[in-house]
């Protein structure tokens, strides 16, 4: 391969990175938000990730059914997922605050441990209870999503780049996402109040705030996001199991942590960058090592680079260096 | 209770006596006792041993008839796990309950040990191999209690050092070596290296503590959880790739068959004082290994706890608890941070590494599924369970989920099977209905998650908890109650 030849395939590989990474994105602000407000890996919003994506794709296969299609416009099915995505992940993230990490808060306990391992215990119920449902009801837990000719119709872009229909509308779904939260952040009450939780709880509730309300709806907000991110990697991979919510919430995590954990901007940057990265060592990993080192190394490049920032910029890419009181 | 514990004396008595007698009817072939009933009355005795308030006396000599009738039974009647459950259970009593003189513990340990363990497991070697996977997982959690519940260091990737061990005896003791060595012996050196190896494994596992410790031990608290967990994926990455350029690990495929040192002494020895009555079969490999790997897993848990113990109470020990209580205070009073947090690193990777070894010989094979993100949250849920920071929490801690894991549930599903075929009607609901696909054996993760969540809010300083902990719990519930409900 020449120079050239690998720079007519950047276009492309950036392209596929960018769907990656909103799609990332999505997902780490679940993880960031609740971070912020009560400075905890929620390990089991991968799975509230998995769960939107499951309900895609019961949608898809309950009203789009081809037989007996009760939507057969596929835009409009997209949509239907999409929102049924969204109030499902959304009303789950909310059930696994009230019934696993509020009783935790309430009972105040100073060992940041207890509510991970807590979260780590609801991540495994979830995913069994999902695997439960997917075999009694398609009798194999690896299920498939329906595809659609009108979503998969490829279209030609400058540069030699091509697109699926699906790609463009992931990213027009995730950038209307990502604005309507910066948005419901920066310029509301509720994100006004998710902001002061998230500052200082108590002072917050002294300002009459009620911190578990703002906790919950933080919760909702975070699942609501993942599973619209889950209905799109599902559209995206068109395979999910109970287990495929694991791998891109820990990537979502790490993007998080890139762009400094408990920030929102940063979250979004952090995913974006790291869908570049592992698309992009993907692709040049191989020709790079003449073939020695191949794409099965894109995850390891992506974490070393990750330690790599920690060790020189310990707050992530946006963090604020908060230096401990004694 | 205050009633309960008036009668705790002639109540634990009588159930013990009970139980007792029980057993020896069964074994003189007059059952008068289903099998159940005897359970039941086994299981009541043996908590009412270890829960209520008895005079030292009476306990070391109640546990002692217990577990003489438990090995009894076990021999007898070879398919009666509830019995070697209940064994374990005296053993952890007799090791854990306070008021029990220290002749009495090694007595009675060794006696549950040497003698009851292995007459259980030569009637019925399902037992050794649970034995085998308790210890084995005991260690891990030993090696990970001195790092999270010791020194408060959150590592995720922890099951990497584990595989650093495997894979250190795993290539060397294998063809796997002769692939990239030239000259090196064709089926790999012989098992009786492994001893060597072991102790390789510590330093090789050590090492890579240091290693991965270095760049993370710099960050705190989440930060850190987080890149141990990318170097712990790394770690495996690396085992289930390197089969190119130059063949190292055999990718995915793994390496087998890795060699087991020689055990025809052990086997002999097994002839000689007449094994082969209870085994019931002509002293074969088969039995011989796993007599070997029980009696190789406890020595080496012996060692560990050993180590453990010295060190918790030496001057790394305290730094490690200092550090965990309170960085800065302990950077203060002139704890040096990262090498004492390096040490614990170190000291925790060669608990696995040395265990890493065992399990591959164990095996006799070697693959990256055994290393994932999934094996090292298991471990920190043995850690969680037991009781962070507590020696004796860790060991119960395993061999609770393990027991859990590889026992009882695989016995509930075989007894949900037995109902689905015979059809047996439970509230007023025909067993023969149930869809086959609820099989409990296939839903450990449900199982072990719900436990997780529960104990996190009933229990969250594990079953056994550290002293220090344990007053650390109790003044935070204090000041709950004091503050009202905030």
């Amino acid at each position: 391969m020449t120079v050239a030849d690998l720079l007519s395939i950047l276009p492309q590989t950036v392209l596929e990175g960018l769907l990656l990474g909103f799609v990332y994105a999505m997902v780490a602000l679940g993880y960031t938000m609740v971070y912020g407000v009560l400075g905890l890996i929620n390990f089991a919003h991968s799975e509230v990730f998995m769960i939107g994506a499951v309900i895609g794709l019961e949608v898809f296969r309950f009203w789009g059914n081809p037989d007996a299609p009760v939507i057969s416009n596929p835009f409009l099915l997209l949509f239907v997922a999409l929102v049924f995505a969204a109030v499902g992940s959304g009303t789950m993230a909310v059930l696994v605050e009230r019934f696993a990490y509020r009783p935790l808060r309430k009972r105040g306990s100073k060992n940041i441990l207890v509510p991970m391992i807590t979260a780590i215990g609801v991540s495994f119920l979830l995913q069994d209870l999902t695997r439960i449902y997917a075999a009694l009801r398609h009798n194999e837990f690896n299920m498939q999503y329906r595809t659609f000719d009108a979503l998969n119709t490829t279209l030609m872009l400058p540069l030699q780049t091509t697109i699926q229909v699906k790609g463009i509308i992931i990213i027009l779904v995730s950038v209307l996402m990502l604005i309507g939260l910066t948005y419901l952040v920066n310029r509301t009450k509720l994100g006004k109040a998710i902001r002061a939780v998230s500052q200082d709880m108590q002072t917050a509730a002294l300002m009459g705030i009620n911190p578990d309300v703002i906790i919950s709806r933080t919760f909702l907000i975070g699942g609501s996001l993942g599973g619209v991110a889950g209905v799109l990697f599902g559209l995206l991979y068109t395979n999910v199991t109970p287990y495929s919510g694991v791998l891109p919430g820990l990537k979502a995590f790490t993007s998080a942590v890139l762009g400094g954990i408990g920030n929102i901007p940063g979250a979004m940057v952090g995913g974006l960058v790291l869908g570049q990265l592992e698309t992009l060592s993907g692709t040049y990993l191989p020709f790079l090592t003449n073939g020695n080192f191949g794409t099965e190394y894109k995850d390891v490049f992506a974490f070393l680079t990750l330690v790599l920032l920690l060790l020189f910029r310990p707050q992530g890419l946006f963090g604020q260096n908060v230096s401990e009181k004694v | 209770m205050s009633a309960l514990h008036r009668f705790a004396l002639p109540l634990s008595i009588g159930l013990t006596a009970l139980s007792a007698i029980g057993v020896l009817l069964s074994l003189l072939g007059q059952p008068v006792a289903s099998g159940g009933l005897l359970n039941a009355l086994l299981i009541l005795g043996v908590a009412s041993v270890m829960g209520l308030r008895l005079p030292t006396g009476w306990r070391s000599g109640l546990l002692a008839v217990l577990a003489l009738a438990l090995t009894v039974l076990l021999r007898t009647n070879t398919d009666d796990k509830v019995a070697f459950y209940l064994l374990l259970a005296v053993l952890i009593a007799s090791f854990l309950l306070p008021n029990l003189t220290r002749l009495v513990r090694v007595a009675l340990g060794a006696a549950i040990l040497l003698i009851a363990v292995p007459i259980a497991g030569l009637s019925n070697s399902f037992l050794f191999e649970l034995g085998i996977q308790i210890g084995i997982f005991a260690a891990l959690a030993l090696g990970l209690n001195v790092v999270v519940g010791q020194a408060g260091l959150l590592d995720l990737g922890f099951a990497a050092f584990f595989a650093i061990g495997a894979y250190t005896w795993g290539i060397f003791g294998s063809p796997q070596a002769a692939q990239f060595i030239g000259g090196f012996p064709a089926q790999g050196l012989s098992g009786n290296y492994l001893f060597l190896f072991m102790a390789l494994a510590i330093i090789t596992a050590a090492i890579t503590g240091v290693l991965i410790g270095l760049p993370a031990l710099r960050l705190r608290g989440d930060y850190l959880a987080i890149v141990t967990l990318g170097l712990g994926e790394v770690v495996r990455v690396f085992a289930n790739n390197l089969d190119k350029p130059v063949n190292i690990t055999n990718g995915p495929q793994g390496i087998t068959p890795v060699n087991r040192p020689d055990v025809g002494i052990l086997a002999d020895f097994l002839r000689a004082i007449g094994a082969e009555r209870i085994y019931g079969r002509p002293i074969d490999d088969a039995i011989a290994y796993s007599f070997f790997f029980y009696l190789l897993v406890l020595v080496v848990i012996g060692i560990v706890i050993l180590v453990n113990v010295r060190l918790a109470n030496s001057r790394f020990g305290r730094a490690w608890v200092a550090i965990r209580e309170d960085e800065i205070a302990a950077k203060a009073m002139g704890i040096p941070l990262l090498p004492t947090k390096l040490i614990a690193f170190a000291t925790g990777a060669a608990f696995s590494g040395i265990m890493g070894a065992v399990f591959a010989a164990k095996q006799t094979f070697v693959s990256p599924e055994s290393f994932t993100l999934q094996a090292s949250i298991n471990i920190l849920a043995f850690v969680i369970l037991g009781g962070m920071g507590s020696i004796g929490g860790a060991v119960v801690g395993a061999a609770a989920v393990t027991v859990l894991n590889l026992g009882i549930l695989k016995d509930f599903s075989d007894l949900l099977n037995t109902w689905r075929q015979t059809g047996v009607n439970i509230l007023g609901y025909n067993m023969a209905n149930l869809p086959p696909q609820l099989n409990p054996a296939k839903y450990e993760r449900l199982v072990f998650g719900l436990i997780l969540i529960l104990m996190m809010i009933f229990r969250p300083e594990g079953l056994i908890p550290e002293q220090r902990h344990r007053a650390e719990m109790q003044e935070a519930r204090q000041e709950a109650q004091e503050g009202g409900s905030k």
